[in-house]
């Protein structure tokens, strides 16, 4: 399709402003001044309306059909949590304003740090991180805060098994801390043994997801968490799976010190395309005294302010956190309350394990022991004999109509498929999802060039990345424009 | 019964017969029971969609600085955004979908984020754009990173007149005993302190942090700085407030190596703090250094043009801990609201908007020093929508005041006097808003004399 | 069936490293290893410096992998494949020739003679 600026014409405009009501007479100094044209493109209303709409019929998304990406949370966002993110009195509040003249944002984020360490068992919380990794970010940041401050300084290690996230990696790095990667054992859980023998005078943190990647409960949570207390370590649960425990177990239970959630997978918050979301963090009383500043309290009279933490690490947003975001989750466990929470966990659990058992016919399964949480995870394996990848079975959903899973990760697993349906997903959303992976399956049998070929109805055909690293073209060259 | 949950009795008792179990209780059998929790947990009641507007329209009615005059600034801005744009983010087809992994089913959020980083590298001045970072104050501390990896130095200098907020954020992440940030001075008039900064840059620094215009509102000369670091071999990055590069000398062309900034000017509401938007752009040989997402065009199997997620081993999912940055999700629907509303705005739109944040703020201050007792902090330097007097009384005190007028004032600065305010006119103040102001002002200031 | 010519020996990183004779010692990605990359977009060079063994020499990427590559003894870089900067799937199209990576000189032969053989490197990859 062609781009905004390949339509424009000179002296368009495609909005209004006031007429400059005071005079004109000051100027900027010529040597700071601008010289030239921006390149913004000069277009009307009704075709910036036009050229939007149609990139947006380009996509695929929640509210047109299952979206099973493992890990994500893909699930339907409530239409009226987003004109309530809208109400004028909360959309159009300054962060600056004097605290008595916000009091309604700042109740919604006290009772919201509220449920969110009602829900996870833990006692602070801080609503500022702005995504998970910056979440994970914060949660280092109070482990190593708190080990700075009885001596422990020199730790530098921070544990995790070879299924998790990419975040978490790159995270521990950024926090200056060295990896030390955990085993998986025979059952797709973290190896104990193996944990024992990592952890020790250097652990910072052992992060671990639970349920983990593939979908699985970490039955041993007691021994693990244990045994990094033991080495005078701490656990960090990295939220992104909460959907597989709301109202059925809690981090703060388990040994875990600290937690993020990811508001846009578990509270429903929308993805927008890749954000905005956020990442709360929750954790201890013994972490809490570090959080980042602000933090919301309640005072005497009832009223409700900002405040810092005496011995706070610092601060990782200008502001409070994704305020609009929050509203909206925070929206969702009022709509919800406890018993829906619990509802919520139950029916992914049971969305989950029936695609699974539909599916365990056609696809291998590692690790397939049992029941599993809210995802499980397919390897492609017995389809790749067949020449065909992963990353094609992937490519022909789209053509039966549904988003692919998350692909080729856990990077334990060969030709990964993990997929989570979310609550969301009727019985009948979940039988067409597993015919269509049954017809693909039988396809990469007896005509697997439809699926190498995939995909073939969607906008545009399969996209040809080795180009784009090597002729990178990131913005629309300035000369090109009509 | 949840009406976001479609399955029902029937369908339990089907579902459980083909997973082969009895139920819930049977799929929740890995969780050690000790863990499983035995009662409800603590929260509210529900409340229905009716319940849950009024409880809500509660909230809203006590924030009573919502429906303020605002004339208050400091890193968020009360600008005019226009209809459609909220009518493009509440589409589904954005909204509701996911980071555009499967480039064939997402090229609407794909080509309007390439767009976006044609827009910021344009407004900028430089060569690439990424696809969004948190907010201005994290792609600042996100870009002192890349320098450092660039450079392979291990010294940031932040100009004094950064927003506090933002150097307390590129504190937070530059935290480490291996890691330097020193901070220049600025000048009576507001301006760095260009000879401090000389000394302080010595023996390896890998860049300078400046704001541009900076908190204060001044305009800062970029090309001695520029000039200054470039010396020594180190990086410009610039802090820049994208709704003054319409007017203003573009960071590019002053010199800079990478340019963020807050993008919440642009399209996106106050909402008390977020979400906002950072962005990042640099120069083209700096773009496999960058940090976040990168949109890239392509093309497809039949030769049409498309666009995919490239460069992607900078990131975290493959490069793990040698990854640019943690950053994963980011603000991509922010980005597109800021790509509608610089489309909406276009060229000469935009260019109005700069403008009249320019002459307003500069009738709002000429106004206020026409009042007996009121100064300007920093004298002649030139200033952009924000600028910084004294008042004969307490700032508080005409920051209090002025609320029961229905005035946000601006932002009491009392570290640089008792009477001081920053204060912010965007393109919404008009001229009547402005008056009363100056007419309250210069009444209180009368009587307490 | 991987491309393993006699005359190199190999390192657990999946680099080949060939004896130039005059205390120089030529390197590159192995067959297999580029093999698995895919076509390789990208190369980061180090400086002409002194590098201990299992330093970080530089960095190799594909579209969806990067791997760096490393010191196989202590040594120092004297060359860079300069070609690679324009045409960096020459790895790709010519792994042991015209694919190279850098030149390392030192004076310690016995950091070279450590490394795999042709037959233990083909049994390392599972060939």
């Amino acid at each position: 399709m062609k781009t905004i600026f390949e339509m424009s014409s000179p002296d368009r405009i495609g909005s209004s402003l006031p007429l400059l009501d005071v005079p004109a007479s000051s100027s900027v100094p010529p040597n700071l001044e601008r010289s030239g044209k921006i390149g913004l493109p000069e277009v009307t209303e009704g075709q910036v309306m036009r050229h939007f709409v149609n990139l947006s019929t380009m996509n695929y998304h929640v509210d047109k059909g299952m979206y099973p990406l493992g890990s994500c949370t893909m699930k339907y966002n409530p239409k009226h949590f987003e004109n309530l993110a809208r109400l004028s009195g909360l959309s159009g509040i300054h962060p600056l304003v004097p605290e008595a003249m916000a009091a309604g944002t700042l109740e919604i984020m006290y009772k919201l740090e509220g449920f969110l360490c009602e829900i996870t068992g833990f006692e602070g919380a801080s609503l500022q991180p702005a995504a998970g990794a910056q979440g994970e970010f914060c949660g280092l940041m109070l482990i190593k805060s708190y080990l700075e401050s009885i001596g422990e300084k020199h730790r530098n290690e921070v544990l995790m098994p070879d299924s998790a996230h990419g975040t978490n990696p790159a995270t521990s790095t950024l926090a200056d801390c060295v990896i030390i990667g955990v085993k998986s054992n025979e059952f797709g859980e973290v190896d104990p043994d193996d944990l024992r023998e990592k952890a020790g005078p250097n652990t910072v943190a052992f992060m671990l997801t639970n349920p983990n990647t593939l979908g699985l409960f970490e039955s041993r949570i007691e021994e693990l968490t244990s045994i990094v207390h033991e080495a005078g370590g701490f656990n960090y649960m990295d939220g992104a799976n909460m959907n597989a425990l709301l109202g059925v177990a809690r981090p703060g239970d388990m040994g875990f010190d600290v937690c993020h959630l990811n508001l846009h997978k578990t509270f429903a918050t929308p993805h927008g395309g890749g954000g905005p979301g956020a990442g709360p963090v929750t954790c201890t009383a013994e972490l809490a005294q570090f959080l980042p500043e602000p933090v919301v309290i309640q005072n005497e009279d009832g009223s409700y302010s900002l405040s810092k933490k005496q011995n706070s690490f610092g601060r990782l947003l200008a502001f409070y956190g994704n305020t609009g975001v929050l509203y909206k989750a925070f929206a969702y466990i009022r709509t919800l309350g406890a018993a829906g929470l619990r509802e919520v966990t139950e029916n992914a659990l049971i969305n989950a394990n029936y695609l699974k058992a539909r599916l365990e016919e056609y696809f291998d399964i590692p690790f397939n022991n049992g029941p599993c949480m809210h995802e499980f995870v397919l390897s492609g394996d017995r389809q790749a004999e067949k020449g065909v990848k992963t990353l094609d079975m992937a490519k022909r959903l789209l053509d039966y109509g549904f988003h692919a899973p998350t692909v080729y990760f856990p990077l334990i697993v060969h030709e990964a498929m993990m997929i989570e349906p979310t609550e969301t997903e009727g019985l009948e959303d979940l039988d067409a999802f597993a015919e269509a992976m049954i017809s693909i399956s039988k396809e990469c049998d007896e005509k697997p060039y439809l699926v190498t070929d995939a995909p073939v109805n969607t906008p545009v055909l399969r996209l040809n990345e080795v180009q784009a690293v090597k002729e990178l073209c990131i913005v629309e060259p300035l000369d090109e424009e009509g | 019964m949840s009406r976001f949950i479609p399955n029902r009795g029937d369908h339990f008792e089907k579902m459980f017969r083909v997973i082969g179990v009895e139920g819930i209780s049977d799929l929740l059998q890995s969780i050690p029971i000790k863990y499983q929790i035995k009662e409800d947990l603590d929260l509210p009641d529900p409340v229905s969609e009716l319940e849950l507007q009024r409880e809500f329209e509660g909230y809203a009615d006590r924030n009573t600085g919502a429906d303020k005059i605002c004339f208050l600034g400091a890193g968020a801005y009360d600008h005019f955004i226009p209809a459609a744009v909220d009518h493009i983010l509440l589409r589904s087809e954005f909204y509701t979908a996911y980071t555009p992994y499967q480039a064939e089913v997402s090229q609407g959020t794909l080509q309007a984020i390439f767009e976006y980083q044609s827009m910021i590298a344009r407004l900028t001045g430089m060569e690439v754009a990424n696809a969004s970072m948190y907010d201005g104050a994290s792609a600042a501390a996100e870009a002192c990173l890349m320098a450092m990896r660039v450079t392979r130095r291990q010294r940031i200098l932040i100009a004094g007149s950064l927003n506090p907020r933002w150097a307390d954020v590129v504190r937070t992440y530059l935290k480490r005993d291996d890691f330097e940030i020193n901070e220049i001075p600025f000048l009576e008039d507001g301006t760095l302190d260009l000879e401090i900064a000389a000394k302080l840059i010595e023996g390896g620094t890998a860049a300078i942090l400046v704001q541009y215009p900076n908190y204060f509102g001044l305009i800062e000369d970029l090309q001695p700085v520029a000039e200054l670091i470039h010396e020594h071999k180190g990086l410009l990055i610039v802090a820049a407030d994208p709704v003054a590069l319409p007017l203003l000398r573009s960071p590019g062309d002053a010199g800079a190596d990478i340019v963020i900034g807050e993008g919440q000017s642009m399209g996106i509401p106050l909402s008390y703090g977020g979400p906002y938007i950072g962005f990042m752009s640099t120069r083209k040989k700096l773009a496999r250094k960058m940090p976040g997402r990168i949109i890239g065009r392509t093309s497809d199997r039949a030769d049409q043009d498309g666009y995919v997620l490239t460069l992607q081993t900078r990131e975290q999912h493959i490069r793990r801990e040698k990854a640019t940055s943690n950053i994963c999700s980011n603000q991509a629907l922010m980005a597109l609201a800021n790509t509608v509303y610089l489309s909406l705005m276009g060229e000469k739109g935009f260019r109005e908007v700069s403008n009249q944040c320019f002459q307003k703020s500069h009738y709002l201050q000429q106004k206020l020093l026409e009042i007996p007792g009121v100064s300007s902090i920093f004298a002649d330097t030139p200033f952009f929508r924000e600028f910084a007097v004294s008042f004969p009384v307490s700032s508080l005190e005409i920051h209090d005041r002025l609320m029961e007028k229905g005035f946000l004032a601006g932002l009491p600065i009392v570290e640089l006097g008792e009477g001081v305010m920053l204060i912010t006119v965007t393109e919404k103040r008009t001229k009547e808003e402005m008056d009363l102001y100056v007419k309250f002002a210069s009444e209180i200031c009368g009587r307490m004399e | 069936m991987s491309n393993i010519p006699e005359d190199l020996r190999y390192t657990d990183s999946h680099e080949w490293v060939k004896d130039l004779g005059n205390g120089e010692y030529k390197m590159g990605l192995s067959f297999y290893a580029q093999d698995q990359m895919g076509e390789i977009v990208m190369v980061e060079f180090p400086g002409l410096e002194e590098f201990s063994a299992g330093d970080t020499l530089g960095s190799l990427e594909a579209v969806k992998t990067a791997e760096d590559f490393y010191a196989p003894f202590n040594g120092k870089v004297v060359r860079v494949n300069a070609a690679l900067e324009d045409e960096p799937a020459l790895i790709n199209e010519d792994p042991y020739e015209k694919g190279w990576l850098v030149v390392i000189a030192t004076d310690d032969s016995s950091g070279f003679s450590k490394l795999k053989s042709p037959t233990e490197f083909s049994e390392f990859i599972g060939e």
